[in-house]
Protein backbone atom coordinates (compact mmCIF):
# COMPACT_ATOMS: atom_id res chain seq x y z
CA UNK A 1 0.00 0.00 0.00
CA UNK A 2 1.52 3.30 -1.30
CA UNK A 3 0.85 6.07 0.83
CA UNK A 4 3.02 8.90 1.97
CA UNK A 5 2.47 12.14 4.44
CA UNK A 6 3.11 15.22 2.60
CA UNK A 7 3.79 19.06 3.81
CA UNK A 8 1.58 21.21 3.11
CA UNK A 9 3.02 23.45 0.98
CA UNK A 10 4.21 20.65 -1.53
CA UNK A 11 3.21 19.82 -4.97
CA UNK A 12 1.68 16.43 -5.04
CA UNK A 13 3.16 15.05 -8.52
CA UNK A 14 1.19 12.53 -10.06
CA UNK A 15 2.52 9.11 -9.54
CA UNK A 16 0.79 8.22 -13.35
CA UNK A 17 3.92 10.08 -14.53
CA UNK A 18 6.89 10.17 -12.40
CA UNK A 19 8.89 13.19 -11.82
CA UNK A 20 8.81 16.82 -12.76
CA UNK A 21 8.70 17.75 -16.04
CA UNK A 22 5.23 16.17 -16.89
CA UNK A 23 2.97 18.11 -17.64
CA UNK A 24 0.02 18.17 -15.86
CA UNK A 25 -3.99 17.99 -16.89
CA UNK A 26 -4.57 20.16 -13.80
CA UNK A 27 -2.26 21.53 -11.41
CA UNK A 28 -3.38 23.71 -7.58
CA UNK A 29 -0.40 25.61 -5.83
CA UNK A 30 -0.58 26.63 -2.78
CA UNK A 31 -3.52 27.64 -2.65
CA UNK A 32 -5.00 29.69 0.26
CA UNK A 33 -8.40 31.33 0.94
CA UNK A 34 -9.91 33.54 3.37
CA UNK A 35 -13.40 34.54 4.35
CA UNK A 36 -14.34 37.57 6.15
CA UNK A 37 -16.92 36.58 9.04
CA UNK A 38 -18.84 38.37 12.18
CA UNK A 39 -16.02 36.71 14.55
CA UNK A 40 -13.06 37.52 12.41
CA UNK A 41 -10.96 35.84 9.35
CA UNK A 42 -11.46 32.45 8.89
CA UNK A 43 -8.79 31.09 7.09
CA UNK A 44 -10.94 27.68 4.46
CA UNK A 45 -7.64 26.23 2.30
CA UNK A 46 -4.33 26.40 3.99
CA UNK A 47 -1.72 25.79 1.05
CA UNK A 48 -3.18 23.32 -0.41
CA UNK A 49 -1.54 22.00 -3.86
CA UNK A 50 -2.33 19.40 -5.97
CA UNK A 51 -1.36 17.91 -9.52
CA UNK A 52 -3.24 15.95 -11.74
CA UNK A 53 -2.20 13.81 -14.49
CA UNK A 54 -4.16 13.05 -17.77
CA UNK A 55 -6.39 10.31 -17.30
CA UNK A 56 -6.00 10.23 -13.71
CA UNK A 57 -8.81 9.88 -10.91
CA UNK A 58 -7.95 11.74 -7.99
CA UNK A 59 -10.39 12.00 -5.10
CA UNK A 60 -9.69 14.40 -2.37
CA UNK A 61 -11.35 13.58 1.08
CA UNK A 62 -11.97 15.41 4.08
CA UNK A 63 -14.48 15.98 6.65
CA UNK A 64 -17.26 18.83 6.61
CA UNK A 65 -16.09 21.80 6.51
CA UNK A 66 -12.73 21.10 5.79
CA UNK A 67 -12.67 23.65 2.22
CA UNK A 68 -13.91 20.86 0.26
CA UNK A 69 -16.49 22.77 -2.01
CA UNK A 70 -14.46 26.03 -1.77
CA UNK A 71 -11.52 23.84 -3.40
CA UNK A 72 -14.15 22.96 -6.23
CA UNK A 73 -15.30 26.31 -6.56
CA UNK A 74 -11.84 27.68 -7.01
CA UNK A 75 -10.35 24.96 -9.44
CA UNK A 76 -13.94 25.28 -11.30
CA UNK A 77 -13.75 29.22 -11.72
CA UNK A 78 -16.64 30.54 -9.52
CA UNK A 79 -14.70 31.41 -6.71
CA UNK A 80 -12.02 34.38 -7.27
CA UNK A 81 -10.09 36.05 -4.55
CA UNK A 82 -7.49 33.27 -3.56
CA UNK A 83 -3.60 33.20 -3.43
CA UNK A 84 -1.79 30.89 -5.33
CA UNK A 85 -2.20 29.36 -8.60
CA UNK A 86 -4.63 26.88 -10.71
CA UNK A 87 -2.95 25.90 -13.96
CA UNK A 88 -4.44 23.53 -16.77
CA UNK A 89 -1.91 22.08 -19.00
CA UNK A 90 0.55 24.65 -18.23
CA UNK A 91 -1.83 27.76 -18.60
CA UNK A 92 -2.94 29.73 -15.64
CA UNK A 93 -6.32 30.36 -15.04
CA UNK A 94 -8.67 32.68 -13.77
CA UNK A 95 -12.60 31.87 -13.82
CA UNK A 96 -14.24 29.18 -15.67
CA UNK A 97 -12.23 27.75 -18.16
CA UNK A 98 -13.68 25.12 -21.41
CA UNK A 99 -11.19 22.46 -20.28
CA UNK A 100 -13.07 21.98 -16.90
CA UNK A 101 -16.40 20.67 -17.12
CA UNK A 102 -18.06 21.03 -13.13
CA UNK A 103 -20.81 18.32 -11.71
CA UNK A 104 -22.07 19.95 -8.82
CA UNK A 105 -23.57 18.03 -5.70
CA UNK A 106 -26.67 19.57 -5.48
CA UNK A 107 -29.56 18.01 -8.43
CA UNK A 108 -28.83 20.66 -10.81
CA UNK A 109 -30.65 19.85 -14.23
CA UNK A 110 -33.46 22.58 -15.61
CA UNK A 111 -36.37 21.23 -14.50
CA UNK A 112 -38.10 22.97 -17.67
CA UNK A 113 -35.77 20.89 -20.48
CA UNK A 114 -36.42 17.20 -21.14
CA UNK A 115 -33.20 14.93 -20.37
CA UNK A 116 -32.15 15.65 -24.67
CA UNK A 117 -32.70 18.96 -24.05
CA UNK A 118 -30.49 19.40 -20.48
CA UNK A 119 -27.30 16.98 -22.18
CA UNK A 120 -27.76 19.15 -25.69
CA UNK A 121 -27.27 22.47 -23.06
CA UNK A 122 -23.76 23.11 -23.49
CA UNK A 123 -23.66 22.54 -27.25
CA UNK A 124 -26.87 25.01 -27.50
CA UNK A 125 -24.79 27.49 -26.14
CA UNK A 126 -21.40 27.35 -28.09
CA UNK A 127 -24.05 27.53 -31.23
CA UNK A 128 -24.24 23.97 -32.46
CA UNK A 129 -27.30 23.21 -35.13
CA UNK A 130 -29.64 21.40 -33.17
CA UNK A 131 -29.25 18.23 -35.24
CA UNK A 132 -25.63 18.04 -34.76
CA UNK A 133 -26.34 18.79 -30.88
CA UNK A 134 -29.21 16.32 -30.61
CA UNK A 135 -27.11 13.62 -32.13
CA UNK A 136 -24.41 14.33 -29.63
CA UNK A 137 -26.49 14.33 -26.46
CA UNK A 138 -28.42 10.86 -28.00
CA UNK A 139 -24.42 9.67 -27.54
CA UNK A 140 -24.11 10.96 -23.62
CA UNK A 141 -27.11 9.88 -22.77
CA UNK A 142 -26.70 6.27 -24.34
CA UNK A 143 -23.42 6.72 -22.32
CA UNK A 144 -25.02 7.09 -18.67
CA UNK A 145 -27.52 4.55 -19.48
CA UNK A 146 -30.33 6.39 -19.74
CA UNK A 147 -31.51 6.01 -23.53
CA UNK A 148 -34.98 5.76 -24.11
CA UNK A 149 -35.50 8.73 -21.54
CA UNK A 150 -34.94 11.23 -23.69
CA UNK A 151 -38.10 13.24 -24.06
CA UNK A 152 -38.71 13.20 -20.09
CA UNK A 153 -38.42 15.64 -17.88
CA UNK A 154 -36.36 15.46 -14.91
CA UNK A 155 -39.43 16.10 -12.40
CA UNK A 156 -39.94 12.51 -13.95
CA UNK A 157 -36.83 10.64 -13.44
CA UNK A 158 -35.20 9.59 -9.95
CA UNK A 159 -32.56 10.91 -8.10
CA UNK A 160 -30.47 8.89 -9.42
CA UNK A 161 -31.34 9.44 -13.31
CA UNK A 162 -31.10 12.68 -12.46
CA UNK A 163 -27.74 13.32 -11.42
CA UNK A 164 -26.58 10.71 -14.35
CA UNK A 165 -28.71 13.58 -16.72
CA UNK A 166 -26.11 16.26 -15.32
CA UNK A 167 -23.07 14.23 -15.65
CA UNK A 168 -24.11 13.41 -19.32
CA UNK A 169 -24.86 17.34 -19.91
CA UNK A 170 -20.88 18.04 -18.72
CA UNK A 171 -19.45 15.08 -20.74
CA UNK A 172 -21.30 16.61 -23.85
CA UNK A 173 -19.20 19.62 -23.18
CA UNK A 174 -16.33 17.03 -23.72
CA UNK A 175 -13.97 18.85 -21.09
CA UNK A 176 -10.65 17.52 -20.65
CA UNK A 177 -10.67 17.52 -16.64
CA UNK A 178 -13.89 16.52 -14.91
CA UNK A 179 -14.48 18.10 -11.74
CA UNK A 180 -16.76 16.43 -9.31
CA UNK A 181 -18.49 17.90 -5.69
CA UNK A 182 -20.03 14.87 -3.82
CA UNK A 183 -22.04 14.21 -6.82
CA UNK A 184 -23.56 10.95 -5.04
CA UNK A 185 -23.76 13.15 -1.95
CA UNK A 186 -27.90 12.73 -2.03
CA UNK A 187 -28.29 9.47 -3.30
CA UNK A 188 -28.56 5.87 -1.47
CA UNK A 189 -26.00 3.29 -0.96
CA UNK A 190 -27.00 0.95 -3.66
CA UNK A 191 -27.74 4.11 -6.36
CA UNK A 192 -24.24 5.13 -4.94
CA UNK A 193 -22.42 2.30 -6.36
CA UNK A 194 -23.94 1.62 -9.32
CA UNK A 195 -23.41 4.95 -10.60
CA UNK A 196 -20.23 5.37 -8.87
CA UNK A 197 -19.35 2.01 -11.59
CA UNK A 198 -21.09 3.78 -14.31
CA UNK A 199 -18.40 7.22 -13.55
CA UNK A 200 -15.49 4.33 -13.47
CA UNK A 201 -16.68 2.96 -16.71
CA UNK A 202 -17.05 5.99 -18.19
CA UNK A 203 -13.53 7.14 -17.08
CA UNK A 204 -11.53 4.58 -18.32
CA UNK A 205 -13.44 4.37 -22.01
CA UNK A 206 -13.14 8.21 -22.24
CA UNK A 207 -9.52 8.14 -20.36
CA UNK A 208 -10.99 11.50 -18.61
CA UNK A 209 -9.40 13.24 -15.90
CA UNK A 210 -11.61 13.59 -13.20
CA UNK A 211 -11.13 15.09 -9.88
CA UNK A 212 -13.79 13.78 -7.24
CA UNK A 213 -14.62 15.72 -4.10
CA UNK A 214 -16.09 13.98 -1.78
CA UNK A 215 -16.44 12.60 2.23
CA UNK A 216 -17.16 9.07 0.94
CA UNK A 217 -14.23 7.21 1.79
CA UNK A 218 -15.98 3.98 0.14
CA UNK A 219 -16.73 6.17 -3.16
CA UNK A 220 -13.03 7.72 -3.05
CA UNK A 221 -11.15 3.89 -2.71
CA UNK A 222 -13.64 2.49 -5.62
CA UNK A 223 -13.40 5.26 -8.00
CA UNK A 224 -9.46 6.58 -7.75
CA UNK A 225 -5.63 6.01 -8.35
CA UNK A 226 -5.14 8.12 -5.67
CA UNK A 227 -6.92 9.59 -2.80
CA UNK A 228 -5.63 12.98 -0.57
CA UNK A 229 -6.53 13.51 2.42
CA UNK A 230 -7.37 16.58 3.78
CA UNK A 231 -6.87 18.43 7.64
CA UNK A 232 -9.98 20.37 9.39
CA UNK A 233 -10.23 23.54 8.81
CA UNK A 234 -7.95 25.44 7.90
CA UNK A 235 -8.19 22.86 4.80
CA UNK A 236 -4.33 21.34 4.18
CA UNK A 237 -2.80 18.13 2.58
CA UNK A 238 -2.81 15.83 5.49
CA UNK A 239 -1.80 12.48 3.50
CA UNK A 240 -1.78 11.14 -0.21
CA UNK A 241 -3.02 7.56 -0.67
CA UNK A 242 -2.38 5.74 -4.10
CA UNK A 243 -5.24 3.11 -4.91
CA UNK A 244 -3.41 -0.01 -6.25
CA UNK A 245 -6.21 -1.75 -7.25
CA UNK A 246 -6.91 -3.27 -10.34
CA UNK A 247 -8.52 -1.92 -13.73
CA UNK A 248 -10.74 -2.65 -15.02
CA UNK A 249 -12.29 -1.99 -11.36
CA UNK A 250 -16.15 -1.87 -10.58
CA UNK A 251 -18.20 -2.07 -7.39
CA UNK A 252 -17.44 -5.29 -6.83
CA UNK A 253 -13.60 -4.16 -5.46
CA UNK A 254 -15.61 -3.44 -2.35
CA UNK A 255 -15.55 -7.22 -1.07
CA UNK A 256 -11.84 -7.10 -1.39
CA UNK A 257 -9.32 -7.32 1.36
CA UNK A 258 -7.30 -4.60 -0.16
CA UNK A 259 -10.16 -2.38 -0.33
CA UNK A 260 -11.22 -2.94 3.51
CA UNK A 261 -6.99 -1.90 3.76
CA UNK A 262 -7.35 1.26 2.01
CA UNK A 263 -10.57 2.43 3.82
CA UNK A 264 -9.25 1.60 7.31
CA UNK A 265 -5.97 3.43 6.53
CA UNK A 266 -7.42 6.78 5.21
CA UNK A 267 -10.04 6.61 7.87
CA UNK A 268 -7.41 5.86 10.34
CA UNK A 269 -6.29 9.66 9.03
CA UNK A 270 -9.71 11.11 8.70
CA UNK A 271 -11.22 10.30 12.27
CA UNK A 272 -8.68 12.82 13.52
CA UNK A 273 -9.84 15.55 11.28
CA UNK A 274 -13.89 14.48 11.95
CA UNK A 275 -13.53 14.45 15.41
CA UNK A 276 -11.95 17.85 15.19
CA UNK A 277 -14.79 19.12 13.18
CA UNK A 278 -17.49 17.64 15.21
CA UNK A 279 -16.20 18.94 18.76
CA UNK A 280 -16.05 22.58 17.10
CA UNK A 281 -19.25 22.12 16.11
CA UNK A 282 -20.34 21.38 19.48
CA UNK A 283 -18.88 23.88 21.23
CA UNK A 284 -19.86 26.60 18.65
CA UNK A 285 -23.45 25.07 19.40
CA UNK A 286 -22.67 25.15 23.65
CA UNK A 287 -21.25 29.36 22.94
CA UNK A 288 -24.38 30.19 20.66
CA UNK A 289 -26.60 28.57 23.13
CA UNK A 290 -25.10 30.47 26.41
CA UNK A 291 -25.05 33.53 24.14
CA UNK A 292 -29.04 33.18 24.00
CA UNK B 1 -51.48 -0.48 -10.27
CA UNK B 2 -54.21 1.48 -11.09
CA UNK B 3 -53.92 5.05 -11.63
CA UNK B 4 -55.46 7.27 -8.28
CA UNK B 5 -58.31 9.17 -9.78
CA UNK B 6 -56.63 12.52 -8.77
CA UNK B 7 -54.41 11.84 -11.78
CA UNK B 8 -56.31 10.88 -14.35
CA UNK B 9 -57.29 13.50 -17.20
CA UNK B 10 -60.37 14.50 -16.09
CA UNK B 11 -61.02 12.85 -12.49
CA UNK B 12 -60.28 16.30 -11.42
CA UNK B 13 -62.64 18.15 -13.22
CA UNK B 14 -64.79 16.09 -12.55
CA UNK B 15 -64.61 16.36 -9.02
CA UNK B 16 -65.17 20.49 -9.57
CA UNK B 17 -68.36 20.07 -11.74
CA UNK B 18 -69.78 18.07 -9.02
CA UNK B 19 -69.07 20.12 -6.30
CA UNK B 20 -70.44 23.31 -8.04
CA UNK B 21 -73.74 21.29 -9.09
CA UNK B 22 -73.70 20.32 -5.41
CA UNK B 23 -73.42 23.61 -3.88
CA UNK B 24 -75.95 25.11 -6.41
CA UNK B 25 -78.42 22.27 -5.11
CA UNK B 26 -77.51 22.70 -1.81
CA UNK B 27 -78.49 26.48 -1.85
CA UNK B 28 -81.65 25.43 -3.96
CA UNK B 29 -82.89 23.73 -1.41
CA UNK B 30 -81.88 25.87 1.14
CA UNK B 31 -83.61 29.16 -0.31
CA UNK B 32 -86.95 26.49 -1.00
CA UNK B 33 -86.86 25.69 2.85
CA UNK B 34 -86.62 29.40 3.72
CA UNK B 35 -83.82 28.93 5.78
CA UNK B 36 -82.10 31.42 3.30
CA UNK B 37 -84.20 34.55 2.31
CA UNK B 38 -85.33 33.67 -1.30
CA UNK B 39 -85.72 38.13 -1.74
CA UNK B 40 -82.06 38.53 -1.14
CA UNK B 41 -80.46 35.47 -2.49
CA UNK B 42 -82.22 34.45 -5.74
CA UNK B 43 -82.21 30.66 -6.32
CA UNK B 44 -80.09 29.02 -8.38
CA UNK B 45 -82.30 27.61 -10.97
CA UNK B 46 -83.78 31.13 -11.14
CA UNK B 47 -80.27 33.04 -12.30
CA UNK B 48 -79.54 30.03 -14.86
CA UNK B 49 -83.21 30.93 -16.07
CA UNK B 50 -82.14 34.52 -16.05
CA UNK B 51 -78.97 33.94 -18.20
CA UNK B 52 -80.98 33.49 -21.81
CA UNK B 53 -82.65 36.44 -20.97
CA UNK B 54 -79.57 39.13 -20.31
CA UNK B 55 -77.82 37.71 -23.19
CA UNK B 56 -80.86 38.44 -25.43
CA UNK B 57 -82.20 41.40 -23.70
CA UNK B 58 -79.00 43.07 -22.18
CA UNK B 59 -76.26 42.69 -24.74
CA UNK B 60 -74.71 40.43 -22.40
CA UNK B 61 -71.91 39.38 -24.97
CA UNK B 62 -70.83 42.94 -25.98
CA UNK B 63 -70.38 43.89 -22.20
CA UNK B 64 -68.80 40.75 -21.70
CA UNK B 65 -66.37 41.33 -25.11
CA UNK B 66 -65.77 44.94 -23.22
CA UNK B 67 -65.19 44.14 -19.91
CA UNK B 68 -62.67 41.17 -21.24
CA UNK B 69 -60.70 43.61 -23.69
CA UNK B 70 -60.13 45.69 -20.67
CA UNK B 71 -58.93 42.88 -18.96
CA UNK B 72 -56.67 41.65 -21.40
CA UNK B 73 -55.08 45.69 -22.05
CA UNK B 74 -54.66 45.73 -18.16
CA UNK B 75 -52.90 42.04 -18.34
CA UNK B 76 -50.45 43.24 -21.36
CA UNK B 77 -49.81 46.48 -19.51
CA UNK B 78 -49.37 44.29 -16.02
CA UNK B 79 -47.12 41.80 -17.87
CA UNK B 80 -44.58 44.19 -19.81
CA UNK B 81 -44.40 47.00 -16.84
CA UNK B 82 -44.55 44.82 -14.08
CA UNK B 83 -42.08 42.39 -14.81
CA UNK B 84 -40.12 45.27 -15.89
CA UNK B 85 -40.09 46.80 -12.95
CA UNK B 86 -39.53 43.85 -10.73
CA UNK B 87 -36.33 42.98 -12.95
CA UNK B 88 -35.50 46.53 -12.32
CA UNK B 89 -35.87 45.92 -8.67
CA UNK B 90 -34.20 42.83 -8.34
CA UNK B 91 -31.15 44.25 -10.52
CA UNK B 92 -30.46 47.40 -8.70
CA UNK B 93 -30.64 45.84 -4.86
CA UNK B 94 -30.32 49.34 -3.63
CA UNK B 95 -33.22 50.41 -5.31
CA UNK B 96 -35.76 47.01 -3.91
CA UNK B 97 -34.84 47.60 -0.30
CA UNK B 98 -35.67 51.29 -0.87
CA UNK B 99 -38.90 50.42 -2.37
CA UNK B 100 -39.68 47.18 -1.44
CA UNK B 101 -42.12 47.89 1.11
CA UNK B 102 -43.80 50.42 -0.54
CA UNK B 103 -44.66 48.66 -3.58
CA UNK B 104 -45.83 45.64 -1.24
CA UNK B 105 -47.87 48.73 0.68
CA UNK B 106 -50.02 49.59 -2.42
CA UNK B 107 -51.02 45.99 -2.71
CA UNK B 108 -53.54 46.77 0.52
CA UNK B 109 -54.44 50.47 -0.76
CA UNK B 110 -57.83 50.57 -1.95
CA UNK B 111 -57.29 51.98 -5.55
CA UNK B 112 -60.63 51.85 -6.44
CA UNK B 113 -61.45 54.57 -4.22
CA UNK B 114 -59.10 56.87 -6.43
CA UNK B 115 -61.74 56.74 -9.41
CA UNK B 116 -62.05 60.82 -9.42
CA UNK B 117 -58.31 61.36 -10.08
CA UNK B 118 -57.70 58.74 -13.08
CA UNK B 119 -61.50 60.34 -14.07
CA UNK B 120 -59.69 63.50 -14.33
CA UNK B 121 -56.51 62.26 -16.03
CA UNK B 122 -58.11 60.11 -18.20
CA UNK B 123 -61.58 61.40 -18.91
CA UNK B 124 -64.92 59.11 -18.58
CA UNK B 125 -62.95 56.27 -20.75
CA UNK B 126 -62.13 52.57 -20.96
CA UNK B 127 -58.53 54.08 -20.41
CA UNK B 128 -59.60 54.83 -17.18
CA UNK B 129 -60.89 51.46 -16.52
CA UNK B 130 -57.62 50.13 -17.83
CA UNK B 131 -55.19 52.33 -15.58
CA UNK B 132 -57.49 51.77 -12.70
CA UNK B 133 -57.04 47.50 -12.90
CA UNK B 134 -53.49 47.60 -14.15
CA UNK B 135 -52.55 50.02 -11.05
CA UNK B 136 -54.34 47.60 -8.75
CA UNK B 137 -52.52 44.94 -10.01
CA UNK B 138 -48.93 45.93 -10.38
CA UNK B 139 -47.86 45.34 -6.72
CA UNK B 140 -47.96 41.69 -7.08
CA UNK B 141 -46.73 41.27 -10.01
CA UNK B 142 -43.79 42.69 -9.26
CA UNK B 143 -43.24 41.53 -6.07
CA UNK B 144 -43.56 38.22 -7.30
CA UNK B 145 -41.10 38.57 -10.34
CA UNK B 146 -38.28 40.14 -7.93
CA UNK B 147 -39.22 36.74 -5.68
CA UNK B 148 -39.52 34.16 -8.85
CA UNK B 149 -35.88 35.75 -9.53
CA UNK B 150 -34.27 36.07 -6.11
CA UNK B 151 -35.15 32.71 -5.37
CA UNK B 152 -33.60 30.85 -8.54
CA UNK B 153 -31.73 28.19 -7.04
CA UNK B 154 -27.94 29.27 -7.15
CA UNK B 155 -26.53 25.67 -8.52
CA UNK B 156 -28.36 26.68 -11.50
CA UNK B 157 -26.89 29.65 -12.24
CA UNK B 158 -23.05 27.91 -11.16
CA UNK B 159 -24.21 25.52 -13.87
CA UNK B 160 -24.66 28.56 -16.45
CA UNK B 161 -21.04 29.86 -15.14
CA UNK B 162 -19.79 26.77 -15.65
CA UNK B 163 -20.62 26.44 -19.46
CA UNK B 164 -19.38 30.05 -19.44
CA UNK B 165 -22.60 31.27 -20.37
CA UNK B 166 -22.47 35.28 -20.84
CA UNK B 167 -24.94 37.45 -18.74
CA UNK B 168 -27.89 37.88 -21.66
CA UNK B 169 -27.57 33.84 -22.09
CA UNK B 170 -27.72 33.60 -18.35
CA UNK B 171 -30.81 35.77 -17.97
CA UNK B 172 -32.72 34.23 -21.06
CA UNK B 173 -31.33 30.12 -20.63
CA UNK B 174 -31.56 29.95 -16.59
CA UNK B 175 -32.82 33.15 -14.62
CA UNK B 176 -36.31 34.02 -16.70
CA UNK B 177 -37.32 30.21 -17.41
CA UNK B 178 -36.39 29.55 -13.44
CA UNK B 179 -38.36 32.09 -12.24
CA UNK B 180 -41.46 31.52 -14.59
CA UNK B 181 -43.70 29.92 -11.99
CA UNK B 182 -43.19 32.44 -9.44
CA UNK B 183 -43.71 35.08 -11.65
CA UNK B 184 -47.37 33.94 -13.37
CA UNK B 185 -48.29 33.36 -9.66
CA UNK B 186 -47.58 37.23 -9.43
CA UNK B 187 -49.88 37.81 -12.68
CA UNK B 188 -52.39 35.81 -11.82
CA UNK B 189 -53.09 37.78 -8.38
CA UNK B 190 -52.73 40.62 -10.69
CA UNK B 191 -55.34 39.85 -12.49
CA UNK B 192 -57.72 39.00 -10.00
CA UNK B 193 -57.18 42.49 -8.60
CA UNK B 194 -57.35 44.30 -12.05
CA UNK B 195 -60.33 42.26 -12.46
CA UNK B 196 -62.42 43.70 -9.41
CA UNK B 197 -61.00 47.07 -9.89
CA UNK B 198 -62.29 46.73 -13.62
CA UNK B 199 -65.63 45.72 -13.02
CA UNK B 200 -65.89 48.03 -9.66
CA UNK B 201 -65.03 51.29 -11.71
CA UNK B 202 -67.36 49.94 -14.60
CA UNK B 203 -69.80 49.90 -11.62
CA UNK B 204 -68.99 52.99 -10.07
CA UNK B 205 -68.56 55.36 -13.26
CA UNK B 206 -71.74 53.50 -15.33
CA UNK B 207 -69.64 52.68 -18.27
CA UNK B 208 -70.25 49.81 -20.57
CA UNK B 209 -69.20 46.33 -19.88
CA UNK B 210 -70.17 44.27 -17.07
CA UNK B 211 -69.68 46.51 -14.32
CA UNK B 212 -72.17 48.61 -15.40
CA UNK B 213 -74.78 45.97 -16.34
CA UNK B 214 -74.90 44.36 -12.84
CA UNK B 215 -75.36 48.08 -11.68
CA UNK B 216 -78.56 48.79 -14.33
CA UNK B 217 -79.93 45.15 -12.98
CA UNK B 218 -79.25 45.70 -9.42
CA UNK B 219 -81.01 48.94 -9.27
CA UNK B 220 -84.22 47.30 -11.50
CA UNK B 221 -83.82 44.89 -8.55
CA UNK B 222 -83.44 42.25 -11.14
CA UNK B 223 -81.46 39.84 -8.53
CA UNK B 224 -81.59 36.77 -11.00
CA UNK B 225 -80.14 39.09 -13.72
CA UNK B 226 -77.54 40.53 -11.52
CA UNK B 227 -76.58 37.16 -10.59
CA UNK B 228 -76.37 36.20 -13.91
CA UNK B 229 -74.25 39.38 -15.09
CA UNK B 230 -71.81 38.17 -12.40
CA UNK B 231 -71.91 34.74 -13.55
CA UNK B 232 -70.05 36.61 -17.03
CA UNK B 233 -67.67 38.31 -14.88
CA UNK B 234 -66.90 35.09 -13.27
CA UNK B 235 -66.57 33.74 -16.69
CA UNK B 236 -64.07 36.42 -17.98
CA UNK B 237 -61.51 35.59 -15.10
CA UNK B 238 -61.61 31.50 -16.41
CA UNK B 239 -60.98 32.38 -19.76
CA UNK B 240 -58.08 34.62 -18.65
CA UNK B 241 -56.88 31.80 -15.95
CA UNK B 242 -57.20 29.79 -18.49
CA UNK B 243 -55.12 31.57 -20.90
CA UNK B 244 -52.48 32.24 -18.30
CA UNK B 245 -52.36 28.74 -17.49
CA UNK B 246 -51.65 27.57 -21.09
CA UNK B 247 -49.26 30.07 -22.24
CA UNK B 248 -47.11 29.77 -18.72
CA UNK B 249 -47.54 25.52 -19.67
CA UNK B 250 -45.79 26.84 -23.45
CA UNK B 251 -43.17 28.99 -21.72
CA UNK B 252 -42.19 26.71 -19.03
CA UNK B 253 -42.42 23.17 -20.00
CA UNK B 254 -41.85 20.20 -17.48
CA UNK B 255 -43.70 21.43 -14.66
Amino acid sequence: MASSTVPRTTVVRSSAQPGGREEHALEVENIVKRFETAEGTVTAVDGFSLSVAPGEFLSVIGPSGCGKSTLFNIIGGLMGGYEGRVTVSGETISGTHPAIGMVFQEESTFPWRTVIENVAFPLEIIGMDKRARQMRARHFIAMVGLDGFELRFPSELSGGMRQRVSIARTLASEPRILLMDEPFAALDEQTRLLLGDKVLQIQQDLRQTTLLITHNITEAVQLSDRVLVMTYRPGRLKRVVKIDLPHPRDSEVISSDAFGRYVAEIWHDLRVEASLGMHEDESRARNEKSKR
Amino acid sequence: MRRAFADTRFGPPAVGVASLLLALALLEALIAAGVINGFIVPRPSQIIAAIPRIIVEEDVLDRFLQTALEALWASLLLTVVGIGLGMLLFRFRLLRLATETWVAALASAPVVLMYPLFLVIFGRSATTIVMIGFAAGLSPVILKTVEGFAGTRKVLLDVGRSFRLTNTQLFHKILLPAALPTIFVGLRLGLIFAMINIVGVEFLINFGGLGQLINELAERYDLPGTYGAIFFVVLVSVVFFFCAERIERWLRPGM
